[in-house]
């Protein structure tokens, strides 16, 4: 759609600039359109419940510091297990992903703005209203919520505290903020691309995106469902989930995993495009097997439809069940391991620096792996019934989540913050937060492996003594890890502020329209003419 | 000063009971083979994470600008991305194999079962049903683990030690049956490899065949409200002799409280009896004081069921509130208890209505 437009017309770009800046003062942030301006609001609003999330996590391990009921209540305890799951997932981890595809996909394909710019705006905006309303339920009479991230019918029905309403509500907003911000990501991609940007030379955070987003409008919907039928039966006499009224319960979980095991999927397939960016450029060399790490993101996510019942190994479903959901599970590791062979072939014979977005990278390749390997292990049913439910299942996911998802986003800051702001970070403190992320990361989550498997089940808010040794070193770890997070928000302030000028390509190995067609900070409307493809 | 404290407590473990890095050992027949299993996985993994994290290792040492590596140029070749396709999805069939073998036998609770135990999971304890024997009792959380909530130093068992223990036969192959009253528990012993969740609705099973006789401990698994930490499993499994033995004596209790519910019950053995029940099975929601939470559990002390008519009490107490968690004891207390706690919560937790609830008011009530 762009073909008229010829990029030999080298004025264009700042012509336009002069007159047709941001607006002044706080409504510039209100009413913005602009991809770079709703990318930094995303990308703060999930800091922000990184930090709130955090803080949560925060009481979880200082009550399981040692055993015995010191600090908080057994029912405040849920209530922080399942705020701190919902707003990490939902509130962190998500945005933090939509955020970077705003500022990062349209720079990528060479387009100067997303597809639907007002769209876009609302769906920043609803999620400040869906997390003020959900944090808003701790506050009731009752508390907030209490029946963990899951939310496992009936006791987030019939047993539940008045506020899940709130709750039901507050996901539905997210929902409707993510599928409108998915519907935006696949029209950007899918029209916007500048002439020559076929979609096998598209960098892979922009393949990625373009299939977690597909992954995105197919469940969130489903999500919605379930907790409309959670709604209707708590209110309207249906019976759903409620066995009494010959409902079931046990398809509540059925509806919850469809959604709930493509949204773990969500959450690690852009991830995989930022590791797929981050190495090959400080290994000076490119990519090894990108199209095979197309076709594997693709066969991830086509499998992540067909394996949710692997959360629900106990639950006595049929032994022919668990057999298939066994074997597609664990079919699974195929694809996820031909994407780290690939990164390491990518490395091999390279010619590497280790600046912090390659640290963070090489971090999560690591790390990610050992949560992939105890997911192996979970995926095998009949020992699952022994991991199922404990802290084994509590590290694992960690690994995946904080190792690897969250570490892939502070190596996206890092990497593309010198492009966003024109300043480079701080080096010294950039690899101080590494080591000391990692270190803390690993003292705080490895013990759980061993909680896990020595009989600790999770969401309990005290323990018997011989956890107990585990638990005191897991929680010394989890205040450094939230400690250092703390001291990351001071970089990234210090980074926005000032710092050393960065050059346009900022690092010597990087590639891509973002790194070679634009000035570092770019302008405001970057690509007002599309740029010239190699 | 949080220095002082955290030194003061490393010096100090609060722990006795000894710490375990790997999975149980149990021991029934089909937790050895899910130990194997387990084992066998994970010694898979060691050895792709050697080769992988090798690899990536020696690339880090050898192939670093610092030490002058040029970066070569290739970047695709079909061969090796077949191979490593084709090489996990072999080993992940290696592991398939045994799986499946186990989980079938997992899977069979049904063939040859010596002895059925029903299990009910109740917001926060367990009931226990021996299927042929007419013994059935509820187990919850023993009192000198409630005690010490706030400092559990010295008590062993901490969290993981009931009023009545579950006993159960060696060498014997028991089939559990599963379900719930309210919402979904699950019932975990790591000792005997049984983890079964318990749905209202449903009846799963599971079985275990115990090879030595001991005291296996556990806790429900699955969140299950506010006390869900607080719902421990301890079975105690005794040699065949020992087993009729405890039959015995249990039918024999069981026939002396049927006796005690035929009297007359002066209220003070009511208000002594029905202190221990309700802080048993009421305080968790209610709480010791009668004050209830607010906006979850209703107090007791001034409420117009507590206080009102007798035969209202007793209605909502056997049968329950439907829609709210207020459960139907009907099936978890014996008349005797029903009346104590009855009458305790009418001339108690500050309430003094002065009547009382005999054992004969409830059995009519059934």
């Amino acid at each position: 759609m762009y073909t008229e437009t010829t990029h030999d017309d080298a004025h264009g770009a700042h012509e336009e600039h002069d007159h047709h800046g941001p607006a002044k003062g706080i409504m510039r942030w209100v009413t913005t359109t602009n991809h770079k301006d709703i990318g930094t609001l995303y990308l703060w609003l999930s800091f922000i419940m990184l930090l709130f999330g955090g803080s949560m996590a925060m009481v979880i391990r200082l009550e399981l510091f040692q055993p015995g009921l010191q600090f908080v209540e057994p029912q405040f305890f849920n209530q922080m297990t399942t705020m701190h799951g919902l707003v990490m997932v939902f509130g962190a981890i998500m945005p933090a992903f939509v955020g970077l595809a705003n500022w990062l996909v349209p720079m990528m394909i060479g387009a100067p703005d997303m597809a639907l710019p007002r769209l876009n705006n609302w769906s920043f905006w609803i999620l400040p209203f869906a997390f003020s309303m959900l944090a808003s339920t701790m506050f009731m009479e009752g508390g907030a919520p209490a029946f963990g991230w899951t939310f496992y019918a009936p006791l987030s029905t019939t047993f539940a505290p008045d506020s899940t309403d709130f709750f039901i509500f507050a996901v539905h907003l997210m929902g409707i903020s993510s599928v409108m911000g998915s519907i935006n990501i696949i029209a950007t991609i899918l029209n916007m691309r500048a002439p020559g940007m076929t979609l096998m030379k598209m960098p892979l955070f922009v393949w990625t995106w373009l299939i977690t987003a597909y992954l995105l409008i197919a469940v969130m919907p489903v999500l919605a469902g379930a907790v409309t039928m959670m709604l209707t039966d708590r209110h309207f006499g249906t019976s759903f989930f409620d066995a009494a009224g010959g409902g079931d319960p046990v398809m509540f979980q059925h509806v919850f995993w469809f959604f709930g095991h493509p949204e773990v999927y969500i959450m690690i397939l852009p991830a995989f495009g930022i590791i797929s960016a981050i190495v090959p450029t400080f290994a000076r060399k490119p990519l090894f097997g990108y199209s095979s790490m197309v076709y594997a993101t693709a066969s991830i996510a086509i499998l992540s439809f067909m394996v949710w019942a692997h959360h629900m190994f106990t639950v006595g479903m049929p032994v022919a069940g668990e057999l298939y959901f066994m074997y597609a599970t664990i079919l699974i590791s195929v694809p996820t391991g031909v994407k780290v062979f690939n990164w390491v072939s990518t490395m091999w014979k390279g010619s590497m620096t280790f600046e912090t977005p390659m640290l963070f990278a090489l971090g999560f390749i690591i790390m990610f792996t050992i949560g992939g390997f105890s997911g192996l292990m979970l995926g095998v049913a009949p020992v699952d019934t022994q991991y199922h439910d404990t802290y084994f299942v509590v590290a694992h996911f960690h690994y995946v989540l904080v190792t690897g998802a969250l570490y892939s986003i502070i190596a996206a800051f890092y990497y593309w913050v010198p492009k966003w702001t024109g300043h480079m970070y701080n080096e010294t403190l950039g690899k101080i937060h590494f080591w000391w992320s990692t270190i803390a990361v690993n003292v705080l989550f490895f013990p759980q492996h061993f909680l896990g498997l020595s009989g600790m089940p999770r969401r309990i808010p005290d323990y018997s003594l011989q956890f107990a040794e585990f638990n005191m070193i897991s929680s010394i770890g989890g205040f450094a890890f939230g400690l250092a997070q703390v001291f990351f928000l001071y970089i990234v302030i210090k980074t926005i502020k000032g710092g050393k000028k960065a050059t346009d390509r900022v690092w010597e190995g990087a590639t891509g329209l973002e790194f070679e067609q634009l000035p570092s900070p770019p302008p405001y409307h970057s690509f007002t003419q599309a740029p010239p493809i190699r | 000063m949080a220095l002082g404290v955290l030194a003061s407590l490393l010096a100090t473990p609060v722990a006795q009971a000894e710490y375990h890095l790997n999975m149980t050992r149990s021991v029934t027949p089909l937790g050895h083979e899910l130990y194997g299993l387990h084992m066998l996985v994970f010694w898979i993994c060691v050895a792709i994470g050697v080769v992988v994290f090798g690899a990536m290792a020696w690339s880090i040492i050898h192939h670093r600008k610092s030490k002058g590596a040029e970066a070569a140029n290739f970047h695709e070749s079909t061969t090796v991305e077949i191979v490593w396709t084709i090489v996990p999805l072999l080993i992940l069939i290696g592991i398939a194999i045994p799986a499946t073998g186990t989980l079938l036998e997992l899977e069979d609770a049904k063939t040859d079962a010596d002895l059925t135990l029903e299990v009910t999971g109740i917001q926060w304890k367990w009931k226990y049903n021996y299927v042929d024997e007419d013994i059935s009792f509820i187990s919850s959380l023993a009192q000198s683990s409630r005690d010490v909530v706030k400092d559990p130093t010295g008590n062993e068992h901490y969290l993981r030690e009931v009023d009545q223990p579950v006993v159960l036969p060696i060498n014997k192959k028991i089939r559990f049956l599963f379900h719930s009253q309210d919402v979904i528990h699950a019932w975990w012993v790591p000792d005997l490899a049984v983890k079964q969740d318990s749905i209202p609705g449903y009846i799963n099973d599971s079985w275990a065949l115990i090879e030595k006789p001991g005291t296996y401990r556990g806790q429900c698994a699955e969140l299950c409200g506010k006390d869900h930490g607080f719902m421990p499993i301890v079975v105690e499994a005794v040699t065949e002799a020992d087993f009729e033995k405890w039959l015995a004596s249990k039918k024999s209790e069981a026939a002396a409280a049927a006796a005690s519910a035929e009297q007359e019950w002066s209220m003070q053995d009511l208000l002594a009896k029905g202190e221990t029940v309700y802080q048993a099975n009421c305080s968790a929601c209610h709480q010791a004081s009668g004050a209830g939470i607010p906006g979850a559990f209703p107090a007791l002390t001034g409420s117009p069921v507590a206080t009102g008519d007798p035969a209202e009490h007793i209605n909502t107490v056997m049968n329950g509130r439907a829609g709210t968690a207020m459960a139907a004891f009907k099936s978890q207390l014996n008349d005797v208890d029903l009346a104590a706690v009855i009458t305790y919560e009418r001339n108690a937790l500050g309430n003094s209505v002065g009547d009382t609830v005999q054992p004969s008011d409830i059995k009519n009530a059934r």
